[in-house]
């Protein structure tokens, strides 16, 4: 067990995120200055928590939708749709506890939606959930008719800014449905037929798994995710913004993803590294703005991650490390 | 009917009747001026479109192009007006970064074995942020030639006129028909899509017509950038996002099959007309707001993948089909 947890402490997402801590520091000294204001924590750290909640809980339901070998592309319009939902009822004089179980239960139609195409009308993840991310904005904007819908309703802003324990509300939210996400399917079976699905849909489907109905749970945990991180969204900046909200989010969550570890082919996933994966991207952004540089650089940054990253996973440079170790045995088999 | 017409049949009886529903509405839709416009403003869509319809048939996708194009936009832009290049050089110029940019996309999806909607992601990126890096604003372009060029227009009887880039666009349509049926590139492409391994097992020199497919669609894609520089006489750093999207929706639309190995060019070319329709049937309709175009491409998207699942499950017996579930 001790063992365990050394290895866990030890693996590259962590020391990433580490090293990009320790860059933006020697930028910025002041980046880990963590001060206690109006009952709450304030600094770079903390802001990084804070931003990076949206594409965090994204990353959560995207992380089993990639698991399945599926991607879902139709987040960051799912979120619009939703914190329109949300804002509009709450404008129309809903309570705000109706309003954000509407824009939640709005998400999990969205999800099942994209499940039932996957799984039942068997069309390929990438194309289902296109038609939902170029519908979906025309949605979110036929909600809000156009416009951009503010509102003034303390409880449901409060999702969005308010903090719990000093710790900002949206980072309490992600690391909650962290958790419970994890436990769902690691103590669970749950986890490994999402793999066994990732791995070989039709032997999955042999051996006993209902591979329809949970690839149809999997999205609608995604649409769910989405609905969640539209509303914190929404909630931050008072307003339902269906051109902007949620904009290219969904290539930030499944580079998120990517970064987590989990296999783009399916079958090998991690939600908690997914998270981590989260955090260094918005450590990168928020290290790019407080180190002065202009933020269009985040974008050439980003790339230059991703090309990094599909360099250490590709099988060419697996070979080429494990050329040394695998040597005496390939000579001995010849 | 050959089977393996049959979406593209589809897709045109579809787009016929569309055209016919909104000339019944509204007569002067049936104008050579509309139809001349048509060409004119998805020029740059549909020769996008054409590189991505053959990144499609070959099993993969692009999302650069639409950042592509806003690059080469920006590139041209600074080449004429900051550095005082002639456009045709400046064109030249960007047409090579492009070839290159795909190049090296080929290159990293064969080579490093990924897919290569994570690759073109990187690449949409990279090309994005290298155009705001060199600009933020959008540069406009005073250069003699544009006008010449704008001026370089047939005019039909009825008012219309045939753009030089409306025309180009007609011809690149052309070329990639020829280019995907009628020559030993083509015929790999759809092989590779069809299945890489037996493909490679055939002799389909996978490498290179990988890494030719991407460099393809790069190109075409720059030179939808100098399209829509000539159609904007400007480059701006954020023009055209989201291109790519609608460029997909017209190649699916069109027929092709995402999981690659089927489709048609021009098939895409109904798909862009398609989309150009929808558009122009909002503008004339005046009441509609703008959002309507991209939940009516939406439904469309949705309808046409339907339809492929039924005409392919009607066609394949072996294959289990949808109604079945």
């Amino acid at each position: 067990m001790k063992r365990f947890q050394l290895e866990r402490l030890a693996n590259p997402q962590l020391l990433a995120l580490v090293a990009v801590l320790l860059i933006n520091w020697l930028l910025f000294p002041n980046f880990f200055r963590i001060t206690w204001q109006d009952g709450r924590l304030f600094g770079s750290v903390i802001d990084v928590l804070n931003r990076g909640a949206p594409v965090a809980i994204l990353a959560i339901g995207m992380t089993a939708v990639i698991a399945t070998k599926g991607v879902d592309l139709s987040v960051g319009a799912i979120m619009a749709v939703c914190g329109a939902v949300a804002a509009t009822m709450v404008v129309a004089g809903y309570p705000t506890p109706v309003a954000v179980i509407a824009a939640l239960s709005v998400g999990l139609v969205c999800g099942l939606w994209n499940g039932f195409l996957v799984a039942v009308l068997d069309i390929q993840p990438i194309v289902a959930t296109l038609v939902l991310m170029v519908a979906g904005r025309g949605i979110a904007q036929l909600i809000t008719e156009g416009s951009i819908v503010t509102f003034n309703e303390p409880s449901l802003i409060f999702i969005g800014t308010g903090s719990f324990l000093g710790f900002p509300m949206a980072a309490v939210i992600a690391l909650v449905l962290m958790i419970a996400v994890t436990l769902l399917v690691r103590r669970t079976a749950i986890g490994l037929f999402i793999q066994a699905i990732g791995v070989n849909r039709a032997a999955a489907s042999l051996a006993g798994i209902h591979s329809r109905m949970l690839l149809v749970l999997v999205y609608a945990l995604s649409g769910f995710c989405a609905a969640i991180a539209g509303i914190i969204v929404a909630a931050d900046i008072r307003g339902a913004d269906a051109n902007n909200s949620g904009l290219w989010l969904e290539l930030d969550a499944i580079l998120a993803v990517v970064i987590g570890g989990t296999s783009l082919l399916g079958g090998k996933f991690s939600i908690p590294l997914a998270v981590v994966g989260a955090l260094i991207i918005q450590a990168m952004n928020t290290g790019i703005l407080v180190s002065g540089f202009r933020p269009e650089f985040n974008l050439i940054v980003k790339a230059g991650m991703i090309i990094l990253i599909l360099m250490l996973q590709s099988p060419l440079i697996g070979n080429a490390l494990g050329f040394f170790k695998r040597d005496t045995r390939q000579a001995g088999s010849k | 009917m050959k089977r393996s017409l049959r979406p593209l049949a589809a897709t045109a009886v579809i787009f016929l009747i569309a055209y016919a529903v909104s000339v019944l509405q509204f007569p002067g839709m049936l104008s050579t001026r509309v139809l001349g416009n048509f060409l004119t403003d998805n020029a740059f869509l549909g020769i996008t479109a054409v590189g991505m319809t053959f990144v499609i048939i070959s099993g993969g996708i692009d999302l650069s192009v639409g950042a592509v194009i806003g690059f080469t936009g920006v590139l041209i832009a600074v080449l004429i007006s900051w550095l005082g290049f002639h456009p045709l050089v400046a064109f030249a110029i960007a047409l090579g970064v492009a070839a290159l940019f795909g190049a090296a996309m080929g290159v990293t999806i064969h080579y490093l074995q990924v897919p290569s909607f994570i690759v073109t992601l990187a690449g949409m990126f990279l090309a994005r942020g290298g155009a705001s890096v060199i600009t933020q604003d959008s540069v406009p372009i005073n250069h003699d030639f544009y006008s010449t060029i704008s001026d370089l227009i047939i005019r039909l009887p009825g008012g219309g006129r045939l753009s030089f880039i409306g025309l180009l666009m007609v011809a690149i349509f052309l070329l990639g028909a020829l280019l995907a049926h009628r020559t030993r590139f083509g015929s790999y492409v759809y092989a590779l899509g069809g299945n890489a391994v037996s493909a490679s097992l055939m002799g389909v020199p996978v490498a290179r017509t990988t890494i030719q497919i991407y460099m393809l669609s790069s190109v075409l894609a720059a030179l939808a950038g100098i399209v829509f520089s000539l159609y904007t006489s400007a480059g701006y750093p954020l023009a055209a996002v989201g291109v790519e999207l609608d460029a997909i929706s017209a190649v699916v639309i069109g027929g092709t099959l995402l999981t690659g190995g089927y489709g048609f060019v021009l098939g895409t070319f109904v798909g862009v007309m398609l989309l150009g329709l929808v558009q122009t049937y909002i503008i004339f309709d005046g009441t509609l707001s703008s959002w309507w175009t991209k939940i009516v491409i939406g439904v469309l998207l949705f309808l046409f993948i339907v339809l492929q699942r039924i005409i392919f499950a009607a066609s394949a017996p072996g294959e289990e089909s949808p109604e079945k579930v």
